[in-house]
């Protein structure tokens, strides 16, 4: 059987790439600390030394529209072209070729609905910074095969916050049953408090500093039975427009399980919004 | 009123640098030359289908022609289609960092929670 070698949990910043590649007077005068957190954080992958990488992530407008929204969808597709014009142009994102991992994509939809989640696929599907930046952050090299799933947690009407959780859990179960003695690890990533396009977005923190205590709190506690209380659809509105994003945050409190403390946790408190990194060990640390 | 045509709007100028600076330039004159157009396109399909009764309201065409992202707001426009747009045809004008993309948000400071439902 697989086995889960490593469970990720991140914000996907699409001004990481560009702040840490330049030099000189463009370099902002974060990019050295945010530099030295995510070369830390993508240690606690390497370590993993994983052969696969399922990628929890959020199509952004670019081949999901509003004619057509899919909730869930995994990416059943050989290759997956990656990055959008408008990211080139607004963050300065490369475009990127990623491998997939067709048998592990048909593995996850059959399990996946035959226990109840009507998942949508795509045989073609071109992924966007969700999902490049934690491969920029974590796996620069862009060498192993992924699976990409993404959620809509962007264009109402949304799942329920319970359904995220739910969807990690299984998630968590079908890659454990995958035949292949192949060791996976599952990274997914979303916000903490975050406006975009609202009064509060830019500020010199994420809008909402209390918000995102609490949620470092309970995803590296993985305290859902807290985290479930309090969130809900119309909560997360509070902290910031953008913060129904936290929901993948909690899909992948679900593939970690409940209670079950992060092996490593950091943040990092810049303009806009707060960056957070977790990383649980399922099989506990690697040698 | 239709979000979903403005948010169509938003979607299909931001994803092509020539319409980009088209709205730039000539609003009205894209606005007018999309809806009469391009609002019908299916997009997601083999073409030469289309729909039939895509049209923009009185409103919400000029909030579009007017380049004014507060009013795009208050209409229930997605918020991230709008700013990213935006930011494509006016960061460019910065003389600081952030410097339009603060500015953005300080003209919708007259918004309260709930802000306008967004949902199509």
């Amino acid at each position: 059987m697989a086995s889960i070698v490593a469970v990720i949990a991140s914000t996907h910043h699409p001004f990481y790439y560009r702040a840490s590649t330049s030099t000189g007077e463009d370099r902002p005068p974060f990019a050295d600390e945010w530099t030295r957190k995510i070369l830390a954080f993508r240690e606690t992958l390497t370590r993993a030394n994983p052969d696969v990488l399922v990628m929890v992530g959020s199509d952004h407008f670019h081949q999901l529209w509003l004619d057509n929204m899919p909730q869930f969808l995994v990416g059943k597709a050989p290759v997956y072209d990656a990055n959008w014009y408008n990211e080139e142009r607004e963050f300065g994102l490369p475009r990127m070729t990623l491998k997939g991992h067709e048998d592990l994509s048909s593995h996850i939809l059959r399990s996946g609905l035959d226990a109840g989640f009507d998942l949508a696929f795509s045989n073609e599907l071109r992924i966007d910074h969700s999902i490049t930046c934690p491969i920029i952050t974590l796996r620069p090299e862009a060498d192993l095969p992924i699976v990409p799933i993404y959620t809509n947690i962007f264009a109402p009407p949304l799942p329920q916050p319970s359904r995220f959780v739910q969807l990690g859990s299984a998630l968590r179960k079908i890659i454990d049953e995958w035949p292949p003695h192949l060791r996976v690890a599952v990274i997914g990533t979303g916000h903490l408090s975050l406006e975009l396009g609202g009064p509060r977005q830019f500020g010199p923190h994420g809008p909402d500093p209390s918000f995102d205590e609490k949620a470092v709190s309970w995803i590296a506690n993985g305290d859902l039975d807290g985290c479930l209380r309090e969130v809900s659809l119309d909560s997360l509105h509070a902290p910031g427009n953008a913060t129904h994003g936290f929901m993948d945050f909690m899909l992948m409190m679900g593939v970690a399980g409940a209670g079950v403390k992060a092996d490593y946790v950091d943040t990092f408190d810049l303009f806009h919004t707060m960056e957070a990194y977790f990383t649980w060990y399922p099989n506990g640390v690697a040698a | 009123m239709s979000k979903y045509l403005l948010n169509k709007f938003l979607f299909t100028v931001d994803r092509d640098p020539e319409l980009v600076e088209r709205y730039r330039a000539d609003p009205r004159g894209l606005v007018e030359w999309w809806e009469s157009t391009t609002a019908n396109t299916l997009l997601n399909c083999h073409s030469g289908e289309a729909s039939t009764w895509l049209a923009f309201t009185d409103e919400e065409r000029e909030a579009l022609i007017a380049h004014d992202h507060v009013k795009l707001f208050s209409l229930g426009s997605h918020p991230f289609l709008t700013l990213t747009l935006f930011i494509a045809m006016f960061e460019r004008d910065n003389t600081s960092p952030l410097e339009y993309q603060k500015a953005y948000g300080a003209a919708l400071a007259g918004f309260t929670l709930p802000y306008p439902d967004i949902t199509t």
